[in-house]
């Protein structure tokens, strides 16, 4: 399969109407998700932004098929995942989707090798072809040398490098990434966005990441989009930015702190 | 996920606590040798009943009776077909053509009387039998003093040990056992015994119709004038051989002590008591049989045998009907001996819902990542039971050599006790394959069962929830 056929327009895109994510806690009913709609295109890199809280992990979740929507609709592809049954989204969530954590997630008894090979065992792909692919991953994001070794033989940049390989290995359209420089310091940070920005450019791989660092979004990201309480507050494409002025720049900057957690801002306020 | 990628997963996930998961396996081990060494124990009691009663030739063999007989009066399966005056007399032409049945190795008749044996001038009461030559193989007289009939016409006779004890004077106390054949024999072989019987004559003047096709015995044409006299004679016999054990423990009441060779019998034209009962038809040459042994080629086809003559209209026992309630018997002991074993099985079980259940607490957060990257919930459930059989598969091959062991074990010491009694020793323990197979199998099930819990749960598991977990 190749990149251009995988990411047309029409199959590439992720698409929410109206999206709501409530639980409870206890009395008090969380509204994690408040009625989001919004429209990313196949081979955009989207960074959602926003403070804890703000729901940017719970719509990531929602799109990557590890939770179902309370209302509203997330389709991926042509795929409504509300209408999707548990097994389908497990088949979703193993060909069409590849994820990294803050925390790389990676199955500690398990080396390199044997984690990104993990999601190729899911797939039921052949034992011959695998260790092929598993090379190949692990090569892209330079850790062969270490592919016998466990995680914890290893720094944090080199574990989510390593996660970034495992979530490539089924050669998925969509790459969702959960603070992935959460727990790395800049320079490790840095280099894990470079790997990124490679599969969003050379692979053609559609990008979301959830990320608190704006400086960060706004070097990668060719758009960004705001959340608080559950709720869109902007969506900023990253020629807006470039060709604002220096105050249009500093607004967005201030108003994003500012924003404490938990109260809900009138979106005519922005 | 394919079977080989989830045994391979689960292998590694139970060496990862090898502890807690080698504690799980030995205690599923525990439990199956507790199973293998119940049930064992009772196939190996089984087998050990059921040779005995093979060596003595029984299981092959099927006594065929008149309906006439009525001995045999007031059992349930003879109340079906005709009334015992009607049916079909037990003669020559019957025995040939039971012989001829299929299956049927041979057929001879039973021939027994009481009569009187002089012993040194001492004349001694006792049931007298004919063998035929096949008996040789018998149990009762494989390694016995002396030696089997030395031809099937000899004037040979072999003597129950019982017997034997009267000739000798020694009458054993009941209950005890303390005289054997290989203290008897001595005084008694080759000494000689004469018997004396009464013999049939055909009295020379009697319509000789009966031959042929036309000595079909149910003729009534032939019951006029049919007659014979009844002579005394006496026979010289050479003691052959004393028997420690009794060919003939089917028999009940009317078994014999004394022993003659088949066609030596036959030749005497003894008077037997059938004879009296079938006068008006068999007053010629043409013996009537108060019973019929028939020896078929293997224990399974008794019972077509026994069917095929009930169906030419004789009474048939076999000590497969004896058996019966025997195996009943062994299979509630089996039954019981399983239960028992089982319990420990059942205990280990737990065990195994136990360690399966820690285990999801434990990698609650690598289920969520494994679902994260694409497992189905049917992934996560197979992990879990394959986790779950190969513990029990594990255990059971253990389990089966630990019960073999302490089999063997207990085989050991019963012989050693054995010998010091000074009885042959036996083996009480027996491990078939189909045990061995069952067992292992088994522990499988079990453990999958045992399983199925913990892997619903570890497949239900939420992955956003399961993720958060540290």
């Amino acid at each position: 399969m190749t990149v251009a056929t995988r990411n047309s327009p029409q199959n590439g895109a992720i698409r929410t109407q109206d999206l709501r994510r409530h639980y409870r806690m206890g009395e008090t009913l969380i509204r994690a998700v408040d009625g989001i709609s919004l429209e990313v295109r196949a081979g955009e890199f989207v960074a959602l932004l926003g403070t804890s809280g703000s729901g940017k992990s719970s719509v990531l979740n929602l799109i990557a098929g590890l939770d179902r929507p309370t209302s509203g609709n997330v389709v991926v592809q042509d795929r409504n995942l509300a209408l999707l049954s548990r097994e389908e989204l497990a088949k979703y969530r193993l060909h069409v989707v590849g994820m990294v954590f803050q925390s790389f997630n990676l199955i500690a008894s398990m080396s390199l090798a044997e984690n990104v090979e993990l999601p190729l065992r899911f797939a039921e792909v052949n034992r011959d072809k695998r260790e092929g692919l598993v090379r190949e991953a692990l090569e892209r994001v330079g850790l062969r040398a270490r592919m016998n070794h466990r995680p914890s033989e290893l720094s944090g940049g080199e574990q989510q490098r390593a996660a970034l390989a495992r979530a490539l290995i089924n050669r998925p359209q969509l790459l969702l990434a959960d603070e992935p420089t959460g727990n790395l310091d800049s320079h490790t940070g840095t280099e894990i966005m470079e790997l990124v920005r490679e599969f969003n450019q050379q692979l053609g791989m559609t990008v979301v990441m959830v990320t608190h660092e704006r400086a960060l979004a706004e070097r990668y990201a060719e758009r960004m989009i705001f959340l608080a309480d559950g709720r869109l507050v902007d969506d900023l494409h990253n020629n807006d930015l470039q060709n604002n002025d220096r105050s249009d720049n500093d607004r967005l900057s201030d108003h994003r702190p500012n924003v404490p957690a938990g109260i809900s801002m009138p979106e005519g306020q922005i | 996920m394919k079977i080989p990628d989830l045994t391979e997963l689960a292998l590694r996930n139970l060496r990862e606590s090898l502890l807690r998961n080698s504690l799980t396996t030995i205690g599923i081990s525990v439990g199956v040798a507790s199973l293998v060494a119940m049930l064992s124990l009772g196939i190996g009691l089984q087998q050990l009943a059921s040779r005995r009663l093979v060596k003595a030739g029984l299981f092959d063999t099927v006594l065929v009776t008149s309906r006439r007989d009525l001995r045999n009066m007031g059992r349930d399966e003879e109340r079906n077909g005709p009334a015992p005056g009607e049916s079909r007399i037990l003669d020559e032409p019957s025995r040939l053509e039971i012989e001829h049945l299929p299956n049927v190795v041979e057929a001879y008749p039973d021939i027994r009387f009481i009569t009187e044996l002089r012993y040194q001038d001492n004349p001694h009461m006792s049931m007298v039998s004919a063998l035929p030559p096949s008996a040789k193989s018998n149990d009762a007289f494989d390694g016995m003093p002396g030696r089997f009939f030395s031809s099937d016409t000899a004037p040979e006779v072999i003597l129950q040990k019982a017997f034997a004890a009267e000739l000798l004077g020694k009458t054993p106390k009941p209950g005890t056992d303390d005289v054997t054949a290989a203290g008897l024999a001595p005084p008694l072989l080759g000494k000689k015994l004469t018997m004396r019987y009464a013999q049939r004559e055909t009295t020379p003047d009697s319509p000789s119709k009966l031959n042929g096709s036309a000595s079909q015995a149910n003729s009534q044409s032939t019951v006029a004038g049919a007659a014979y006299s009844v002579v005394s004679r006496e026979q010289e016999l050479t003691i052959a051989g004393i028997s420690d054990l009794d060919p003939e423990s089917m028999r009940g009441p009317t078994r014999a002590k004394v022993f003659l060779p088949l066609k030596l019998a036959e030749s005497l034209h003894i008077m037997q008591p059938a004879d009296l009962r079938e006068i008006s038809h068999a007053a010629t040459d043409q013996p009537v049989y108060s019973s019929i042994s028939v020896r078929v080629s293997s224990p399974k086809h008794v019972q077509p045998v026994e069917d095929a003559v009930k169906k030419m209209g004789f009474n048939t026992f076999s000590i497969l009907d004896a058996t019966r309630s025997l195996r009943q018997f062994f299979e509630v002991l089996d039954l019981f001996l399983g239960i028992f074993g089982s319990l420990a099985l059942a205990v280990a079980s737990i065990g195994i819902v136990n360690t399966l259940v820690m285990a999801i607490l434990e990698r609650r957060r690598e289920i969520g990542i494994m679902k994260a990257i694409g497992a189905s919930d049917g992934d996560v459930k197979n992990l879990f039971f394959a986790e779950a059989g190969a513990m029990g598969i594990l255990g059971g091959i253990v389990g089966v050599a630990l019960g073999w062991a302490i089999g063997k074990a207990i085989n050991l010491g019963t012989n050693v006790y054995l010998k010091r009694q000074s009885l042959p020793p036996e083996h009480f323990w027996a491990v078939p394959w189909w045990l061995v197979a069952f067992a292992i199998g088994f522990a499988f099930l079990v453990s999958l069962v045992s399983g199925l819990y913990p892997a619903a749960r570890a497949a239900r598991l939420d992955p956003v929830q399961a993720l958060r977990y540290e």
